[in-house]
């Protein structure tokens, strides 16, 4: 099993760091601009001529430079905004888990209530309400996933907190700071790492959700979401105007995903042995 | 023709093998015991008689049971021979009864199953075993989950729905390890009564279980089968060194000289000790109460009693690991009170605590060396790290582990080896108190021996003094000098070594003392266990606790809880210590 | 039994009350009036306007008489469908949408438990790593790109079933949108039931139900089936508030005729009536279903029922 989810992690973190690196370093190369409309080559099928490897859509625009800003776009609004999740989740969660008592039922059933709400519906809500902007959704996204983060992290350090080599430590004299920074920490990394993973792809669908319902990332500006959007509208004319971006955002959910049921199997697996 | 006839049985996964070329025969109606440390390959051999091993088991050899070869046989003939011809309970009940399931429709699910019986015939058939196996209200009780009984009464259920089918062999896997000594006479005693002509396979690591209750014992050491032969003649005369080693080891409860009794000053005293925990809504549950004790210097204080007797709670408030609800606890002249956050460094040195897991109590993620290590990065800062790290390795050395060990990671320890570990991180602040919580209770003998020999060595060498909490009696007596028996809260109990063993003033130690079985045939007498369980400590029973359960009592001990007096140089609270006479039951 | 679902019950009104007034906080606070992007309106008539809407009350005022209709089942009159109110906008959107969420729920449990359960008994064999590569590929593509995606193969080049809603008829036109909304969903159950059904699988309690002689198929319905199912059992809050949102974009791709189909609409046309008065009526539903899904949970679980 640690054998399998070595190979799962390799596999799909060199997809990620590929793609990521296209996305980063090809619209420097090709000769095209995000921006440029050309009417004289609107819909353009995908060719190697011209540099155009994905063709154009319905404004002429090189489809090529777009999608990977569009990647660069999505990948950036879901780790920014997966690290804000972490941040407040683990902060949040690790005060709720080591002051505990009335403390955390209070702060958990904030939590459970917020669970309850439907997220998604607030955020379409607030986006109509006031202008989507990047701002904006991170703030939505943040609103979503830390919810998750929050409850791991708690649920670990409470029973972290139980466990007899914390409880020798407080014998022993070590400071509060230390034991949470020396026994609690280190054993919760590995729980974090992985969901951390899980909730980029998560991250990711929202911000795309959005995007495709015209909510979220707006013109000229893009991302995979804004772009399946655009395809769908063309598709029966153009099919790879749908299926170029379709696929790169489904191939990048489906790294996320394997990199974190890969990580969950080798963090396991350490646990075990 | 033996009912059970194995041969070259071995087991192997990935190559190694954990049960290696075993041969032996269960006659009709026989009891035969295996005995074995952790790791010797009995209970992997209880699982093959039943073909339930894993997958990834490679099993060669053959066993028979009752003409029908097992090894290599279909699912499908197997689950035919499974409860009808041979039946199973397992330690550890909490996890092997379905959680979800009412108790009585997991027994009636053999029936069903084995087509023995339908609808409301299965029904009064589960009942009428539930009474049997001694449920009380059979009725009722068919409805409870597995979850609101207690460990001895989900064993009982265990045990029905073994027996339910009338199988010809009974296979015990360590049937009463986790269960409280005066239950687990109950549960022996039962499958005595119980098993009729069902032949008994009983599989414990407890020399004195099979002393009293097989006829044929087998030794298995690393998945070999070292010895057998009649208990008798094999107590008697061991066949093999590890039999003999085996018996070296296993203490015993009715022999051996008492520790002398220590004439030091006191260095801790606790005075009316109360610890009450919070049991949601406005429910209190009180478990220690009104408790005194004092340790002298140099001395081993074993504090004993079964689960929810508060022999833990107890300690763990004198540390400030919980708190004390009210109570004095002085220490060197000094009152110690709070948590143990607030007290002074020097008071936090003085105390150190070792553990029952030693897996659980290191940190998976820090080395042997950073673990032992820790408590002089806290007290002697100024330490370099060369000077830490050799007070670290004269520190194991101490315990027995060279520095071999000093970058190991704890899984990469053996229990014995962690528990040195943890011992060695106790020991490294060279503390006046050390605590052990049941610390030797999940080593092998031979281990047991060895922790225990240096726990004495250490406190001859350094005038350490022990609080070491136990619910095993023949352990206890080997190690204190002064032992403080507890039930439900209360102190029972509190005399020398010698007076407790030798003289009981309470029944209920005395009932204690003759529940531990004794390795030796000749010795071992049956005994009628105490009767019922430890009482709720939600709603404790009026007057004595103990009342409900005691032989002795009168009107008055259900009225009026008795106070701790000295009765001829013990501490008793008993309303009758002067007034009955409590003979051993082991001659 | 009761008491523990009252105490749920009670639970669920500080939730709503949340989404209430954050929702309605949300849509008031929102810059401009509803009816800034129109024409230039005379100042008398935009007065006008706002009365009819009571706009021009107190935020608190306002309020309070969006409670008060609210409890009556009025969520007020739509911003743009001008001769509808919210409620009748949704009675008329609800009953399809819900059809097609039903649909999409039984069919993903049905789907998902099965083909997890064969998964977990086969576990590790080339049937497992085909059901869990299908698995995760459910998961990891949106119901935005699935939607599309399978309107183009299989309807637009191929033609073998409905691309949309109108002038089709029959069962036909619900297999893309059911079987769309309903993939993602498979999915999860699916690896979460094979998830746990290995992890009850391997519990003791297994091991001596086998030891009593019980087929695999007895021990799997009788034994091991209800715990495995209480994983699956707790995500039933989160898959209907996923096949909702996911209902918004299969209506909107197969123009089907939904409440999600309004709730986009109004979303792009700033219809906050319309949408605020959805994101309460969804809110309500989500709350609902997940006190039945607790309810349901203490009625599996003894040791929850008890406590």
């Amino acid at each position: 099993m640690n054998l399998a989810g070595n190979r799962t992690v390799a596999v799909s973190s060199s997809i990620l760091l590929f793609v990521t690196m296209l996305a980063v370093v090809g619209p420097w190369i090709s000769p095209h601009e995000y921006l440029t409309t050309d009417f004289s080559r609107i819909l353009l099928a995908p060719a190697a001529t011209n540099m155009q490897f994905f063709g154009t859509d319905d404004l002429g625009r090189d489809l090529f430079v777009r999608t990977m800003l569009g990647i660069r776009v999505t990948l950036l609004i879901a780790v920014v905004a997966s690290m804000v999740s972490l941040v407040i989740g683990v902060a949040y969660g690790a005060i709720a888990g080591y002051v505990g008592g009335r403390v955390d039922a209070v702060m958990m059933r904030f939590v459970d209530t917020l669970y309850a709400l439907p997220f998604i519906f607030l955020v379409i809500l607030l986006m109509v309400a006031f202008e989507s902007n990047f701002f904006l959704i991170f703030v939505a996204i943040g609103a979503i996933n830390w919810l998750d983060m929050a409850r791991i992290v708690r649920g670990q350090t409470l029973s972290l907190r139980e466990r007899e080599f914390v409880e020798a430590a407080r014998l022993i004299g070590v400071s509060t700071p230390r034991i949470i920074l020396r026994h609690i920490a280190p054993n919760m990394l590995g729980i974090v790492v992985v969901y951390l993973t899980l909730t980029i792809p998560q991250a990711i669908l929202v911000e795309s959700f959005l995007s495709f319902l015209g909510l979220g990332i707006q013109e000229p500006q893009t991302s995979l979401g804004a772009l399946v959007d655009a395809g769908v509208n063309q598709m029966e004319g153009a099919s790879w105007m749908l299926l170029i971006p379709a696929t790169l955002l489904a191939l990048i959910l489906m790294c996320f995903n394997f990199l974190g049921d890969g990580l969950r199997d080798v963090f396991d697996a350490r646990r075990k042995s | 023709m033996s009912l059970l006839e194995v041969s070259g049985l071995s087991i192997r996964y990935a190559g190694a093998a954990v049960v290696n070329d075993i041969s032996f025969t269960v006659d009709e109606g026989e009891s035969v015991g295996i005995v074995g440390e952790s790791g010797s390959g009995k209970s992997q051999t209880a699982l093959a008689l039943l073909g339930l091993l894993p997958k990834q088991a490679d099993v060669s050899g053959s066993v028979k049971l009752g003409g029908e070869e097992i090894i290599g046989a279909t699912e499908q003939a197997l689950n035919k021979l499974r409860a009808r011809r041979v039946g199973i309970v397992f330690q550890d009940t909490m996890q092997a009864l379905n959680p979800y399931m009412q108790i009585g429709k997991q027994v009636r699910q053999v029936l069903l199953q084995h087509q023995l019986a339908a609808g409301d015939a299965a029904d009064r058939r589960v009942m009428e075993m539930l009474r049997r196996v001694g449920l009380p209200d059979p009725e009722r009780q068919f409805r409870a989950y597995p979850h609101q009984l207690s460990g001895g009464m989900r064993q009982r259920v265990m045990l029905a729905s073994a027996l339910i089918a009338e199988p010809d062999l009974l296979i015990a896997d360590e049937p009463t390890t986790a269960l409280d000594v005066t239950v687990q006479a109950q549960i022996l005693e039962l499958l005595e009564d119980i098993r009729d002509n069902t032949a008994l396979l009983l599989i414990t690591h407890d020399l004195g279980i099979v002393a009293g209750r097989c006829e044929r014992m087998l030794v298995f050491e690393k998945g070999r089968l070292v010895d057998a032969g009649p208990t008798t003649s094999l107590f008697a005369s061991p066949g093999h060194a590890h039999t003999r080693a085996l018996l070296d080891v296993a203490p015993r409860i009715d022999r051996g000289t008492f520790p002398a009794p220590i004439k030091a000053s006191t260095i801790l005293s606790v005075e009316a000790a109360e610890v009450v925990y919070e049991a949601g809504g406005s429910a209190q549950l009180r478990a220690v109460i009104d408790v005194d004790l004092s340790l002298r210097k140099g001395e081993t204080l074993a504090v004993v009693g079964e689960s929810g007797s508060g022999k833990s709670s107890l300690v763990r408030a004198i540390l400030g690991l919980i708190p004390m609800h009210s109570g004095r606890v002085v220490y060197a002249g000094e009152a110690l009170d709070g948590p143990v956050e607030t007290r002074s460094i020097a008071q936090k040195r003085d105390f150190q605590l070792v553990y029952q897991d030693p897996v659980a109590a290191l940190n998976p993620q820090m080395r042997v060396q950073s673990i032992v290590g820790e408590p002089l990065s806290v007290h002697e800062p100024s330490l370099s790290s060369q000077e830490r790290i050799a007070r670290v390795i004269t520190t194991l050395q101490k315990v027995g582990l060279d520095d071999n060990y000093l970058r190991r990671y704890p899984h990469q320890l053996s229990g014995g080896q962690a528990q040195r570990v943890a011992i060695a991180r106790a020991l490294i602040l060279e503390p006046s108190v050390l605590v052990c919580d049941e610390a030797v209770a999940a080593l092998d003998g031979s281990v047991r021996a060895q922790v225990l020999a240096l726990l004495r060595t250490e406190q001859n060498k350094t005038g350490l003094s022990i609080i070491f909490i136990s619910h095993d009696l023949a352990v206890v007596r080997s190690i204190s000098h002064r032992v403080l028996v507890m039930y439900m809260g209360h102190l029972v109990e509190f005399a020398d070594c010698e007076k407790i063993f030798a003289a009981p003033r309470h029944p209920y130690t005395r009932a204690l003392l003759d529940a531990v079985p004794v390795p030796d045939p000749v010795v071992s007498v049956r005994v009628a266990p105490l009767k019922g369980e430890v009482g709720s400590l939600l709603s404790p029973p009026s007057g004595c606790v103990f009342h409900p359960r005691c032989g002795y009592a009168k009107e008055i001990c259900s009225e009026r809880a008795p106070e701790p007096r000295d009765v001829g140089g013990s501490r008793v609270a008993c309303h009758r210590a002067d007034d009955i006479e409590l003979t051993p039951q082991h001659p | 039994m009761l008491r523990y679902t009252l105490l749920r019950l009670l639970g669920a009104i500080p939730t709503l009350l949340l989404v209430i007034v954050l929702a309605f906080l949300m849509v008031h606070a929102a810059p401009g009036g509803p009816f800034d992007d129109e024409r230039v309106l005379p100042a008398d008539v935009e007065a006008n306007i706002a009365k009819a809407y009571h706009l021009d009350e107190s935020l608190p005022k306002q309020f309070v008489r969006y409670m008060s209709g609210l409890l009556r089942g009025d969520l007020g009159p739509s911003y743009r469908y001008r001769d509808h109110t919210v409620s009748e906008l949704i009675r008329s959107g609800f009953p399809l949408s819900l059809q097609l969420g039903a649909m999409a729920i039984t069919l993903a449990l049905l789907a998902g438990v099965s083909a997890g359960t064969v998964a977990a008994l086969r576990q590790d064999s080339l049937l497992d790593r085909v059901i869990m590569s299908f698995a995760m590929t459910g998961i990891s593509i949106p119901v935005f790109v699935i939607a599309p995606v399978l309107v183009l193969l299989l309807a637009v080049k191929v033609h073998w079933l409905p691309a949309g809603w109108s002038g089709s008829a029959g069962a036909a036109k619900f297999v893309l949108p059911v079987f769309t909304l309903a993939l993602p969903q498979i999915a999860y159950i699916a690896r979460l039931t094979r998830a746990s059904m290995i992890d009850v699988l391997g519990r003791d309690f297994i091991r001596t139900a086998r030891a009593q002689g019980l087929s695999t198929s007895t021990l799997v319905r009788v034994h091991a089936l209800k715990p495995a199912m209480l994983p699956v059992l707790s995500y039933m809050g989160p898959a209907i508030a996923a096949i909702l949102t996911g209902s918004v974009v299969v209506e909107e791709v197969f123009g089907i005729p939904g409440l999600g189909q309004f709730f986009v609409r109004g979303a792009l046309n700033r219809d906050y009536t319309l949408v605020l008065g959805i994101v309460i009526f969804y809110a309500t539903l989500i709350v609902f279903l997940n006190l039945l899904v607790d309810i349901l949970y203490g009625v599996i679980d003894p040791r929850v029922r008890y406590k």
